[in-house]
């Protein structure tokens, strides 16, 4: 199979997204503030990739509340597994065939 | 277009991404190694300052006269080594994650927390119980036992060398269940040298 940049989505260029794609393929949820933690952005910041994900379709909200707080959780789709995962395969395919 | 470096480093980014925010890395060597000393230097003082060493699943009963006048300074000891070596862990790790640009207290070290408090606090509360029952004999391989079982709860997010001393700790607690006599040295070899030799090990595996 040849592969091209082109195979590469579009919604991966960031390296934001990518690292929450990679963060929640590895945990069942996590939480804004693990997120940001993880990712050392701001809270604008993060909210935006986070927005573009979920237009995607890529990742999905739980919204509730602790203690009347707002909790927001974030968790991988199944559409944004298979993404992810092709995005990985095509990455080490660039990466091999330019040995 | 992007270069084939860019590609590379995407991947190296995605693993680590993947390995932080699964594993609480910033476990520090030295703590180990700090812990065991703490836990040998307390074994010591009981033994000799205090000459305790329960070798009956009941040594004393309450009320009998044959109760052990030195019990509350054997407790002292044993909660100031447990205050002292979970000190240093804390110090240490906020250190080590300092160091590496992470914050010690996340979501991974929360969970791992969590994993660890469970059996320690069933743990704890059974060792109240026998000492208000006067089994003083079972401290010992009832705290190597559920500490064992804390750290192999833990291991599934942090090293995986810490599921082997939660191992190696279970076993002790067993094997002390049956060699009471024996309780207070197979403590020191699992709180005093398992710790310093894993500590050890961490240290030059890790963080070299």
């Amino acid at each position: 199979m040849k592969v091209s940049i082109d195979d590469l989505h579009k919604a991966f260029e960031s390296r934001v997204r990518l690292g929450i794609m990679a963060a929640l393929a590895v945990n069942d949820t996590l939480d804004f503030t693990s997120l940001k933690e993880y990712l050392d952005v701001t809270d604008g910041n993060l909210a935006t990739h986070l927005k573009k994900l979920e237009k995607e379709e890529f990742i999905g909200v739980e919204k509730s509340f602790i203690d009347n707080k707002p909790n927001t959780k974030y968790y991988m789709t199944e559409e944004g597994k298979a993404a992810f995962d092709e995005h990985l395969n095509v990455l080490e395919e660039i990466i091999r065939s330019q040995k | 277009m992007k270069e084939e470096r860019d590609y590379i480093q995407d991947l190296t980014e995605i693993r680590s991404m993947m390995e932080r925010s699964t594993k609480f890395l910033s476990l520090s060597g030295l703590a180990g190694i700090m812990a065991g000393i703490y836990a040998l230097v307390g074994v010591w003082v009981v033994y000799s300052v205090y000459n305790f060493n329960p070798h009956d699943i009941i040594l004393l009963t309450t009320g009998s006269g044959g109760l052990f006048p030195y019990l509350p300074q054997v407790v002292i000891v044993a909660l100031s080594v447990l205050v002292l070596a979970v000190g240093t862990a804390i110090l240490l790790s906020w250190k080590k994650a300092k160091k590496r640009g992470e914050k010690a207290w996340n979501a991974t070290s929360r969970q791992m927390i969590v994993n660890m408090a469970v059996p320690l606090a069933a743990g704890g509360v059974l060792i109240v119980i026998l000492l208000s029952k006067g089994l003083v004999g079972l401290i010992a391989p009832f705290t190597l036992l559920f500490y064992g079982l804390a750290l192999y709860s833990a291991s599934k997010f942090t090293y995986k060398d810490v599921k082997f001393l939660g191992l190696i700790q279970i076993g002790l607690g067993l094997v002390s269940v049956w060699f009471i006599e024996y309780g207070l040295f197979l403590w020191a070899i699992g709180f005093g040298v398992a710790h310093i030799i894993y500590g050890i090990y961490m240290h030059f595996r890790y963080e070299r």
